[in-house]
């Protein structure tokens, strides 16, 4: 499987402290002189390893909850093998055909555009969004989505960047269908990457690798030129930098309210009624992912669009960047966790573990002194 | 994929529940085995080190290497076997039995006074000089009775750590 490597230590710099919502009840300031047991008695330790055997928050923010079966007796398991029928033998092939007009009517529309508009660029780029915005549309008719945008819709202005929950890649789709934003996006391979590549480039997507930290100077620099653009597509970030399976929120990263610009943002709740959005890209490729809301009933999911917040006089980057989490968490009934997304490929930094030491050290020294 | 308990037959439930000296009920032993299965991502039967390492909580912890030592490539019965002294309804022997493996590295039923002070390190990192510990250590051993070359046996351990008792539990959620 993919190699683990302890993750960057310039990724964890000015985090909140994870002490601070790790349960830790079972470790008490221990007072009074120090004893032979207070040394070898190392149960507390113990009690935390394994209660992060039997459950931990990390986990659970992945797991991909299958519904149960419902068709298991004799009169349901018929009415399922009819629904099957039907969502594979004829929902799937319409709606193949459907997403391939889209595609047809797109890309002969999209190249004349974008080639012989060359000189009128603010026509173009208005074309060029409106087309973006129809195959997002026809996408998600292609899973029968069934979408409520709830709040006012984003507007073109500059100095504003919007940050989303983030479940799977089709919620940039979901997005996408009503503003033509600009995302900042993980480099993909495959037909995916093509897209991204020539479509989304031209409505000024920027690209980063996970695994180059070199990376992060540049990503920064590019955010902010094209926050300060007037023309500049509205610009979509999602800060917890991987897909959640929708219960719960991970850390947001700090780089999108550090950019000094309005940050809206966007709660995203898909419902599991008849299929599970949550794309578990350690599972499924994200063909097969299409493939499988494609061959559901619907995808049925609430798009809240939230007020616009500004930092606040005094507040860092981090402790605005939990504020905002915490409108989104709250609006969209997801719990949230301390861990960064990241840790799904890197082990964390030896910072945690040293803080623990140290914290135990202090205690023995300091007690030591007491007689 | 699916639901893990259906894997999980009475016949086996009451098999582990056995092996683990009744500490845990059927229901818990259920839940763990869907972690368990959670945790074993390709379905081996057991969970290596890697995999227990992806736990960021479990990774951060101090005494994860020595708590791998005992609980990698362990199958599903004696993972539970293993858990079975973190249930609230082991005694508080049983629970001091596992702190003395975890002290005990060379398993010869004998701690010395370097095997504490290993544990020690992992403990206290760079943040306590090996001279300190060294002697940290020699002054209790001495005011408890022993000496730097004192072999500490598990009823040593007992004596040591009984008094005033020991809370070392952990919760298997209900999921």
């Amino acid at each position: 499987m993919s190699k683990l490597n302890t993750s960057n230590s310039e990724l964890d710099l000015d985090r909140p402290n994870i002490e601070d919502y790790l349960p830790s009840g079972s470790i008490q300031e221990p007072r009074g002189k120090l004893r032979l047991r207070d040394l070898l008695d190392i149960s507390p330790t113990l009690t935390e390893a394994a209660g992060a055997i039997v459950d931990d928050s990390f986990t659970r923010c992945f797991k991909s909850n299958p519904p149960e079966p419902w068709n298991w007796n004799v009169y349901l398991f018929p009415l399922w093998c009819l629904g099957v029928v039907v969502r594979y033998g004829f929902l799937f092939p319409l709606r193949v055909l459907v997403l391939t007009l889209g595609w047809i009517i797109f890309l002969s529309c999209y190249f004349p555009v974008h080639t012989l508009l060359k000189r009128n660029d603010k026509l173009r780029k208005k074309l060029e969004r409106g087309l973006v915005e129809l195959i997002c549309s026809f996408f998600v008719a292609s899973w029968t989505g069934v979408i409520k945008y709830h709040g006012p819709r984003p507007s073109m202005r500059p100095r504003q960047v919007f940050v989303a929950n983030h479940t799977s890649m089709i919620d940039f789709i979901v997005l996408e269908q009503m503003t033509a934003f600009a995302v900042i996006m993980q480099k993909h391979p495959g037909w995916v990457g093509l897209l991204q590549s020539t479509i989304l480039e031209s409505l000024g997507c920027i690209w980063f690798n996970r695994s180059e930290s070199k990376d992060r100077g540049i990503v920064t620099r590019k955010l902010r030129e094209h926050v300060e653009g007037a023309d500049n597509n509205p610009l979509l970030i999602f800060p917890e930098g991987t897909c959640v399976n929708n219960h719960y929120t991970v850390m947001f990263k700090k780089g999108a309210f550090e950019l000094g610009c309005t940050v809206c943002p966007i709660a995203i709740k898909y419902n599991k009624i008849f299929v599970d959005a949550f794309w578990n890209s350690r599972k499924q490729s994200f063909t097969m992912h299409l493939l499988q809301l494609m061959t559901s009933w619907a995808v049925v999911c609430d798009v809240w669009y939230l007020e616009p917040q500004n930092l606040k006089p005094g507040e860092t980057p981090i402790e605005f960047a939990e504020r905002v989490r915490d409108i989104i968490s709250v609006r969209a009934g997801l719990k949230k966790v301390p861990w960064d997304g990241y840790l799904k490929y890197s082990r964390p930094s030896p910072k945690h573990r040293e803080r623990k030491q140290q914290s135990f050290a202090e205690s023995v020294l300091r007690r030591l002194e007491e007689k | 994929m699916g639901s893990a308990s259906s894997m999980l037959t009475q016949y086996d439930i009451e098999e582990v529940q056995e092996h683990c000296n009744y500490l845990f009920t059927q229901q818990e032993i259920v839940s763990l085995y869907k972690r368990f299965c959670q945790l074993d991502k390709n379905a081996k039967g057991f969970i290596s080190a890697d995999e227990f390492l992806s736990v960021p909580e479990f990774a951060m912890n101090p005494l994860s290497q020595r708590l791998l030592k005992l609980v990698d490539g362990l199958n599903f019965k004696d993972f539970v076997a293993f858990l079975s002294a973190f249930s609230a309804k082991a005694t508080v022997p049983q629970k001091i039995e596992l702190i003395f493996k975890i002290y005990d590295s060379d398993c010869n039923g004998k701690v010395t006074f370097n095997d504490i002070i290993q544990v020690l390190h992992d403990l206290t990192g760079s943040f306590m000089s090996d001279k300190q510990r060294e002697e940290v250590l020699s002054q209790l051993l001495h005011e408890a009775g022993y000496t730097r070359e004192s072999y500490l046996l598990l009823d040593d351990f007992v004596k040591i750590l009984d008094n005033p008792g020991l809370k070392m539990e952990v919760d298997v959620p209900d999921d």
